[in-house]
């Protein structure tokens, strides 16, 4: 870990640190330790609880008891939790049912908030202060839980799916981050659009959206995430249990223990744990997310930091 | 798809070049060449097409967030949700109170507790998740290498994106009745431990998810203050001769300050607002009396034991109180130059 500073490195590697300033002092072997020791806790704080679930869940009955309970070195990976849950029964239904309603909730959400930010971007348009106005408002206090209960039973929306989407459909703070990125957008642009003869719809979707990839992929990421992880709109507006989402699933089988319907036959005859099976739906609530993150995270700065604070 | 080719102000009309159109519609003063000074009705009629884009945001908003304010009225009702099918209809049959529901609240010992509870979680996160996030930045900062940085960042960044469930989950597995940490005792002879059921510890217990869920993402506001610094700055600090350290004390943290304060002072005004899903899912495991908080006491008393106009009362205290410190916390980061959640 020793850098070279006076001579430049000819092809610095992809983990080569770039060359430093000349008034700053070498790093002390001390200091690169400490931090090294630091950030390795940090990421390993995140990662090994994560690594635990995944091999489990990899895991056969056999090691699984040698291991008395949950496993960390992987030892004869086996699939079976994943196709004895993805057969079929309850985790497949509740998985295809999460699946769904976070596509179908995702593309409601960002349609409503892309509209409602490009609608409030122009500036000088009539009434968007009062608009903009409303919308803030509702960072400051929320109706209350009781309330809205009995507004989303009103509205027949109990045993719907449509009660795990409308009522939290929009975030008001992702609609100002879009607005915040659209308003900077070069009026320059949008004017010889306008001049061309085009509507404000053509103007989002041919120039503002396609020159705001960055953003719209953070937002969608955020929209999809909240709907992939929602459990308690679930709990409180379902009643069928044929209807839970993925989550409300897992809570019923990590918290209470229980097997999922449909597998009691696979654990009874001893090739399934059912420890191996809590940590597979695991698995499955984490990765989408897991694989979706990092490839959004570069532009995640960018997404939180503009138009956030703008107002 | 029709558009309008009236500029919208003065700076997209010099812009364009294209003559402001004055249409003297009611309040436009005949010959004002400048756009500001448009009719309503004009200008209606132009941004008809935006204002067409924010309707379905604005139905949602009012329909989900305004219209359940008035619904707070059952607080000062004996509400009977039997009395018709309707949620809302009942409303309109169920008989006033007055105040008898708040007066029961404050003669209610579960209520006191959860308060007590709400605000002994809020000061431990206070004290123990806040500075954590910043540690981590400075951290983070302080590794030039740009690989080694996106690496830990992804990292650091996951679990923000998990769920409660999956973070609950996750934390029964290391530290439950089963889990990794008891395993490894009765291995080395021990008493297994279950953290995850013990009401003593349980707060710090939810101070703790917190902060592996949370306190990774909470880098990414001090990154941007971090990144923002002038590098001239260190450069002039180590000519006059400041070594790592005090370059950190006089140049790093001072460009921090600014976020540290205003995030301290949003933090204190959402204080009644601690984790409800998170403690939600383990109110069953540790039972209420060190579970329950302000918005768990709502969900008891307002789902599960259909007391509806009394959870509506204890949510009306929460919400007002809530919003009187959210205006406070706002009005100081004004005083102290910063934006807050709005701008003046």
């Amino acid at each position: 870990m020793t850098a070279v500073i006076d001579k430049p490195v000819r092809t610095p590697g992809r983990w080569a640190s770039p060359p430093r300033p000349v008034w700053e002092e070498e790093p002390t072997s001390a200091g690169l330790a400490g931090k090294g020791i630091a950030l390795s806790f940090a990421c390993l704080a995140i990662l090994f609880p994560l690594w635990i679930v995944l091999v489990t869940s990899l895991s056969s009955r056999k090691t699984i008891d040698e291991a008395g309970g949950l496993v960390m070195v992987p030892k004869g990976i086996t699939f079976i939790a994943y196709r004895e849950l993805l057969s079929g029964g309850q985790v497949t239904r509740a998985a295809v049912i999460s699946v769904l309603i976070t596509l179908v909730g995702t593309l409601f959400s960002m349609g409503v908030s892309v509209l409602c930010a490009y609608g409030l971007s122009r500036s000088g348009s009539v009434g968007h202060r009062w608009i903009l106005m409303v919308l803030l408002a509702t960072m400051f206090f929320s109706a209350g839980l009781i309330p809205t209960y009995l507004l989303v039973q009103s509205l027949g929306l109990m045993d719907s799916y449509l009660a795990l989407i409308l009522p939290s459909a929009i975030s008001v703070f992702n609609i100002l981050v879009l607005r915040g990125f659209f308003m900077g957008i070069s009026q320059e642009l949008v004017d010889s659009a306008r001049i061309d003869g085009a509507g404000d719809f053509r103007i989002l979707w041919q120039i503002v959206m396609p020159l705001s990839r960055a953003v719209l992929a953070v937002i969608t990421l955020f929209y999809a995430v909240g709907y992939w992880s929602a459990w308690f709109n679930a709990s409180l507006y379902l009643n069928d249990q044929d209807m839970m989402p993925l989550q409300n699933v897992m809570i019923q089988l990590v918290q209470k223990q229980e097997a999922p319907v449909g597998l009691g036959q696979a654990i009874k005859t001893g090739q399934l744990s059912g420890l191996a099976v809590q940590m597979a739906v695991m698995v499955m609530a984490l990765l989408p997310v897991a694989v979706l993150s990092p490839f959004v995270q570069k532009h995640f700065k960018k997404g939180m930091l503009t138009g956030a604070v703008k107002g | 798809m029709s558009h309008s080719t009236v500029p919208r102000s003065r700076a997209e009309a010099d812009e364009t070049g294209k003559t402001p159109v004055t249409l003297g519609g009611a309040g436009g003063p005949q010959g004002k060449r400048s756009s500001g000074k448009l009719g309503l009705r004009v200008r209606l009629r132009r941004d008809r097409v935006l204002l067409l884009m924010t309707l379905p945001a604005i139905v949602l908003i009012l329909l989900f967030n305004y219209v359940p304010i008035l619904g707070n009225v059952v607080a000062f009702q004996d509400y009977d949700p039997y009395i018709s099918d309707n949620g809302i209809v009942a409303i309109f049959h169920s008989p006033w109170v007055g105040l008898e529901n708040f007066q029961r609240l404050f003669e209610d010992s579960a209520f006191w507790e959860a308060v007590r509870n709400t605000l002994v979680l809020f000061f431990l996160q206070l004290v123990l998740y806040f500075p954590i996030p910043i540690m981590l930045a400075l951290l983070i900062n302080s590794v030039v290498r740009p690989r080694i940085r996106a690496v830990s960042q992804a990292i650091l960044y996951l679990p923000h994106f998990f769920s409660w469930v999956l973070v609950i989950a996750v934390f029964q597995q290391l530290f439950g009745g089963a889990g990794i940490l008891s395993q490894l005792l009765r291995q080395h002879g021990y008493d297994g431990i279950d953290i995850m059921t013990d009401p003593e510890t349980f707060k710090f217990l939810i101070t703790a998810q917190s902060v592996w869920k949370d306190a990774g993402w909470g880098i990414i506001v001090f990154l941007a203050a971090l990144a923002s610094v002038n590098p001239d700055l260190y450069e002039a600090a180590a000519m006059d001769g400041a070594n790592r350290w005090r370059r950190m004390w006089h140049v790093t943290l001072p460009a921090l300050r600014p976020v540290i304060a205003l995030l301290l002072v949003l933090r204190v005004g959402d204080a009644l607002t601690v984790g409800f899903e998170q403690i939600l899912l383990q109110r069953d495991a540790v039972g209420p009396g060190a579970s329950e908080v302000l918005d768990t006491f709502v969900w008891w008393n307002g789902v599960r034991n259909q007391d509806f106009g009394y959870a509506a009362a204890a949510g009306l205290i929460k919400g007002v109180i809530s919003l009187g410190l959210v205006l406070v916390a706002n009005k100081v980061a004004h005083l102290m130059g910063e934006q807050g959640v709005y701008q003046k």
